[in-house]
């Protein structure tokens, strides 16, 4: 492990937070507010941290492990990602199924949580989102199947995230630009629907009926309530490196540069969530099956394109 | 130039898809044009790299009908016959996108094995056409209405198309205007057709032709 590849971890857990707040900022423009600072969720997060935390009587420790094993599973996953063209932290053969799964793992706490709370409004959201992730699933693992085809990385020993997308180069785009057209517009699907974006979830309503992630976590206060917000900045800044690792390999040679376009690709990508949520409506909660059927399907096109 | 073909290869296969998935007629017509301009542009790129005159004017009359003249005849018949603007499938939108994936895996097996005459050709297109002839098939016999069975006349002629196009290369012109023309000629027909089956049953639900039988 070198000094560069502790410099992702440090740079994700500083600026994962400042990503919302461009998208909020870019959804502003489009609604001609001048919008919250930038820097909102950082002073939401320091305010939620100096609170107490109510704990309903009906809850056990489940609840309360809820919110910690959220966090630790997303720092863990923010460990085995790759950026900028580095190598993760941690790496090690067949890390990419780890990776789904800490975020899997993620995901289960947070679904118990709003279970052990015993309402049926944050049960519905729970059943909404194990529905959801479970269709997004097959998306991101084919797409990076088809991303491991892609650059010969086959065989168990070389089968790593890390690897993988080091591997990925713009000579890549030029011989297979198609397929790895699909795999982007896939990732991007999956990146919307795991972070409850628009058009799979509205974060900014607070209706009962159409919410999904937000709903789940409503019984929890203070520090707790920052961990999950916090988590799911990481999470969001997750799967966006693995996206702009394949969208965007920016290869100069230089650690520093390469670092720079894929942090800049990371906001460039915020802008575009903000983007896309100021110019789509959310989806009916019938069509999202649809949609993250239909981004499986371009994954599996693209290893179909692939593997001929 | 091979990388290109394979941007319109892909974009033939989405396009199949997105009729296999959508619910509205409308989109379905307007996603068939843009596969008609898709087409067009192939001998473009399969062709040699100077065009003869006959080329352009083919490629031209192929956007031309495919692109413009098919869906403006579709939107008029689906005006004039009210028909209504679901596609009103036997099979779910959902289940008919996974058909389609499962097609193009069979398509691609086939394709590795048929054996084929002639000089190289773009590994891709075999089981593009083959895959576009079973979505044509598929799309007839899974909707409904007589007009989604147009669609899918449409998708199966253009299938045919895409492959006589890579495979040969070079179709004699006046093989493709005879070709071109039975399609316009067809559709032609069908429109005019279904006019008159929706103004004599007040439906286009060609399910219900089983109800003639005496």
């Amino acid at each position: 492990m070198s000094a560069i590849q502790l410099i992702h971890p440090l740079l994700a857990l500083l600026l994962a937070p400042l990503m919302l707040g461009v998208i909020v900022r870019t959804k502003s423009f489009f609604a001609g507010r001048t919008g919250p600072p930038l820097l909102q969720l950082y002073a939401d997060l320091f305010k939620l941290l100096r609170k107490g935390s109510v704990y309903s009587r009906t809850t056990s420790w489940i609840f309360r492990a809820g919110p910690v094993v959220g966090l630790a599973a997303a720092m863990a996953a923010l460990a085995l990602t790759p950026f900028g063209g580095q190598r993760a932290v941690v790496n090690f053969p067949c890390d990419l199924i780890a990776l789904a799964y800490l975020l899997g793992l993620m995901r289960f706490f947070t679904i118990l949580a709003a279970l052990d709370t015993g309402s049926a409004f944050e049960g519905m959201g729970a059943s909404r989102e194990a529905q959801f992730s479970a269709l997004a699933e097959p998306a991101l693992l084919l797409g990076l199947a088809a991303v491991a085809r892609l650059t010969g990385c086959l065989s168990v020993g070389e089968l790593s995230l890390s690897e993988m997308l080091a591997r990925v180069t713009p000579a890549a785009w030029q011989h297979a630009g198609a397929a790895l057209g699909l795999v982007a517009a896939a990732l991007l699907v999956v990146f919307l629907a795991e972070n409850a974006r628009i058009p799979v979830d509205d974060p900014n309503t607070h209706l009962e009926l159409t919410m999904i992630h937000e709903v789940m976590v409503l019984d929890h206060s203070g520090p707790d309530f920052a961990y999950i917000l916090y988590g799911a900045a990481l999470k969001m800044w997750i799967l966006g490196a693995v996206l702009i690792g394949v969208v965007a390999p920016v290869r100069t040679g230089d650690a520093a540069l390469d670092l720079g376009a894929a942090l800049g690709g990371m906001f460039a990508l915020a802008v575009l969530v903000g983007v896309i949520e100021s110019v789509m409506a959310r989806l009916r909660l019938l069509r999202v099956p649809q949609m993250l059927v239909g981004a499986t399907v371009l994954s599996g096109l693209a290893l179909v394109l692939l593997l001929r | 130039m091979s990388g290109w073909i394979d941007v319109v290869m892909v974009a033939l296969i989405l396009t199949n898809l997105v009729v296999l998935g959508s619910s509205r007629l409308n989109t379905c017509i307007r996603v068939i044009a843009l596969q008609g301009v898709a087409l067009g542009t192939l001998p473009l790129m399969a062709g040699p790299s100077v065009l003869p005159l006959r080329m352009i004017a083919l490629t031209a009359g192929t956007m031309g009908l495919k692109g413009v003249v098919f869906p403006w005849l579709l939107l008029r018949a689906m005006r004039q016959a009210e028909v209504r603007r679901e596609v009103e499938p036997y099979v779910g939108y959902i289940w008919s996108v996974v058909v389609g994936l499962v097609s193009l895996g069979v398509s691609v097996w086939l394709g590795a094995r048929l054996p084929l005459p002639g000089p190289v050709h773009p590994t891709l297109a075999v089981p593009v056409a083959l895959f576009m002839i079973f979505v044509g098939l598929f799309v007839i016999i899974s909707r409904r209405t007589a007009l989604s069975q147009i669609l899918g006349y449409i998708i199966l002629e253009n299938g045919i198309y895409a492959f006589a196009m890579v495979i040969l290369g070079e179709v004699p012109v006046l093989v493709e205007l005879g070709v071109l023309l039975d399609a316009f000629v067809a559709v032609f027909v069908m429109g005019i057709a279904i006019y008159h089956i929706s103004r004599e049953f007040d439906h286009v639900d060609a399910d219900q032709l089983d109800t003639l039988k005496g």
